[in-house]
């Protein structure tokens, strides 16, 4: 029997309390534990990710569930002896609410975690991702025995059906029915791919969930290859995330030593094992033929889908592909249900989905929220709401496949078909927040940059029609732009859309129709006023110094790295156009908010 | 690591392993008892036993534990009720006959006893 401790720290280490140097954190933490002698009461964990990015390096302590914020490790020795010993909290470590200014010191207090429903990522920061035994204390490998044991291929299959799950890599096709098609295709030797590319910028559920959950997608996997009649499957890990590809590899090994993988699983007479691949940085081997393509070592370009992979995919051989996150959601509907799966969501999305809230908000990290929540509530209630309390303009969602929401929208409820009229689509879950000092227009030129490096250059209208739109959005940006362009903009656009051979051409129009779309006015500032209202377009916008507010400190003129500046002591100092470069550090460093962007 | 022949290992594998973690499953509700010596010393081992019966006899599932003096030596027996979601309450001068009326009217019926209430506040640990 194990011996029992009466307390457990759980440390994050996943990458981006890593880069906060965490690591150092666990060193001094397991020193000072040894040091006082309770290395006999007090576990250490190493975790993945709990969610909360912007406060990191992060720490929970249970029983109780004490969460500690940007925790160094100078502050070590004080937590153990105030929490560890004494049981009380130490306040300054603490989640500071945004409103009140009240410290929160239990997890799921935090309006941040209340308002979630962490399903998907319910072992994330719980458990130590490089253990098997604590992902099967957990429960873990139960939905598996459950799935070879007590239930047919059909049941199962059915099950996925009726539980409404759509694929969670954004595209939303019903699993259930991509299962079933596998399963009825012709030939013997069929596959199970989970596509763990992540491409989008800003998004990184997938890395969160490979990172500290590993076991979780193999067993959905493994449960699918029951399902659909595969043996073999493969991970496909986009080659940028090396712990992923690491927690998963030793996940793999340890899963095989227990006989959870391999032949004559559990004396089941199923056989199934899984390989990892890693992707090597093209954002279009996120799109599925191109990732098969990859996989089997041809160069990643998509092709025209006249017959699914569920027919012929890899080698020619029936393969359901499907997202990392919606392998992961099997175990659970095998374990709970279908009708627990579905018992949130809306009519056309069941369940959950994890977003990632990245850009202008208090509370940058990894949600999970039920399907129909409205982006108000994931924006002020679990984000926190803007930074310097500035207006909410737009919110990028779905990746530069996706579109910009305006404000009106606010109380839309996400769900993937209200977010694909609406003119945006669910993606693979990023959200992009942006205040008035966002301009749509470089945020469209700013996506459509992205995909020109990114298109394959297989199909003439992705490889052309994004490049021409580009150039527009240039000529807009640098104040040479006419009417017309706009015109040009949707019509190109619309064509793009229609006839690419793929996802990421036809997608990657959205964000210029939709910013044409709401945000209107903006352009045509930029046309018609030469203006850019958000202050952000290099060549449309002017720094200069308001004389009545300039006490002449010269803090700015000698931070200018073009020396543009001039002026006297005590007198109002003025830029020099011609040789400003529009870096704005003017405007950061002056303490009497006298230099203006026009 | 052993490899696993049936699905019986498997479950006895994972009854094994249940004690590692259970201090973080979250069942929502931890119960922690003064086990300091003046804790000890009022009979907190008792009301353990006591609390430990009367939570398996009406099948409340809770994490129990133990903390050591909090500094209200006076009314040990103290017995901390944490839920997440509610205030923590924490009950003094708890006796092992006070433990069934305890969990029926707090954990069952979700009423706090009022009179028995010596402080609220947050910790867990």
């Amino acid at each position: 029997m194990a011996e029992m401790k009466r307390a457990h720290v759980m440390i994050c280490r996943s990458t981006a309390c890593d880069a906060s140097n965490s690591g150092d954190v666990l060193r001094a933490m397991q020193e000072e534990i040894k040091r006082r002698g309770l290395d006999g009461a007090i576990e250490v964990v190493e975790t993945g990710c709990r969610g909360l990015c912007a406060k990191g390096p992060v720490m929970d302590i249970y029983p109780g569930g004490i969460f500690y914020c940007h925790v160094q490790a100078e502050d070590v020795p004080e937590i153990v002896e105030e929490t560890l010993v004494k049981g009380e909290v130490v306040e300054r470590l603490t989640y500071e609410d945004v409103a009140t200014g009240d410290a929160i010191p239990i997890y799921e207090d935090i309006p941040f975690y209340s308002k979630q429903e962490r399903r998907l990522l319910r072992h994330c920061g719980k458990i130590d991702p490089q253990s098997i035994e604590e992902y099967i204390a957990f429960g873990g490998y139960s939905a598996l025995s459950h799935a070879l044991f007590g239930m047919t291929p059909d049941e199962i299959i059915e099950e996925v059906k009726a539980s409404g799950l759509r694929g969670r890599g954004g595209g939303g096709f019903p699993t259930g029915r991509k299962w079933e098609a596998t399963r009825d295709a012709h030939g013997e030797i069929k596959y199970v791919v989970a596509n763990g590319d992540e491409g989008d910028p800003g998004a990184f559920m997938d890395r969160s969930l490979m990172e500290a959950d590993p076991h979780s997608v193999l067993e959905g996997m493994a449960i699918g290859a029951r399902a659909v009649g595969a043996k073999e499957g493969f991970i496909y890990v986009r080659d940028e995330y090396p712990l992923a590809v690491r927690n998963l590899t030793i996940a793999i090994q340890q899963a095989r030593d227990y006989g959870l993988l391999g032949e004559n699983i559990l004396n089941s007479r199923f056989d199934f094992d899984v390989e990892i691949v890693r992707g090597a940085g093209a954002f279009v081997c996120g799109e599925s033929s191109a990732l098969m393509q990859s996989l089997e070592g041809r160069v990643g370009e998509p092709r025209p889908k006249h017959f699914h992979a569920t027919e012929r995919g890899l080698w020619d051989r029936p393969t359901c592909l499907n997202n990392v996150k919606t392998w992961a959601n099997i175990p659970l509907i095998v374990a709970a249900g279908a009708d627990w799966f579905a018992s949130v969501g809306t009519d056309g999305s069941k369940g959950t989905n994890t977003f990632c809230l990245v850009g202008k908000t208090r509370n940058p990290g990894l949600i999970e929220v039920p399907m129909g929540i409205t982006l108000r509530e994931i924006i002020y209630d679990i984000g926190g709401g803007i930074p310097d309390d500035r207006a909410f303009k737009a919110v990028q969602t779905g990746g530069p496949s996706g579109g910009c929401i305006p404000r009106d929208l606010l109380d839309l409820e996400v769900d993937f078909d209200r977010l694909t009229e609406a003119g945006s689509m669910m993606g693979s879950g990023a959200m992009v927040i942006m205040d008035d000092r966002t301009c749509m227009v470089d945020v469209a030129r700013y996506f459509l940059e992205f995909l020109k490096e990114e298109s394959c250059g297989k199909c003439t209208p992705c490889r052309e029609g994004i490049k021409s739109m580009l150039a527009i959005l240039h000529r807009i940006t640098e104040g040479h732009g006419e009417m017309a362009d706009l015109d040009r903009l949707e019509a190109l656009g619309r064509t793009v859309q229609k006839t690419s051979l793929c996802g990421l051409g036809k997608t990657a129009p959205n964000p210029v129709l939709s910013t044409l779309r709401y945000f209107h006015d903006e352009y045509e500032a930029h046309i018609k006023d030469k203006a850019c209202p958000a202050g952000v377009c290099r060549a449309l916008i002017e720094y200069t110094i308001n004389p009545a507010a300039c006490t002449g400190c010269g803090l700015c003129m000698r931070q200018c790295p073009q020396e543009a500046i001039s002026g006297e002591r005590k007198e109002p100092h003025v830029i020099d156009q011609e040789l400003c470069i529009k870096c704005g550090v003017c405007h950061d460093v002056c303490r009497f908010d006298a230099v203006r962007v026009r | 690591m052993k490899k696993l022949r049936s699905l019986d290992e498997l479950n006895r594998l994972r009854a094994d392993l249940h004690d590692q973690v259970s201090l973080r499953l979250d069942v929502g509700t931890t119960i922690t008892v003064g086990m300091g010596t003046c804790g000890i010393t009022a009979g907190s081992r008792q009301v353990m036993q006591a609390l430990q019966e009367e939570l398996r006899a009406h099948g409340v599932e809770a994490e129990v534990t133990a903390a050591g003096c909090t500094g209200l030596c006076e009314r040990e027996p103290l017995v901390e009720i944490h839920q997440a979601g509610k205030p923590t309450v924490t009950y003094g001068d708890i006796t092992p006959a006070k433990v069934p009326q305890m969990v029926e009217e707090h954990l069952l019926e979700d009423r706090i006893i009022e009179d028995w209430v010596v402080r609220r506040g947050e910790t867990g640990v």
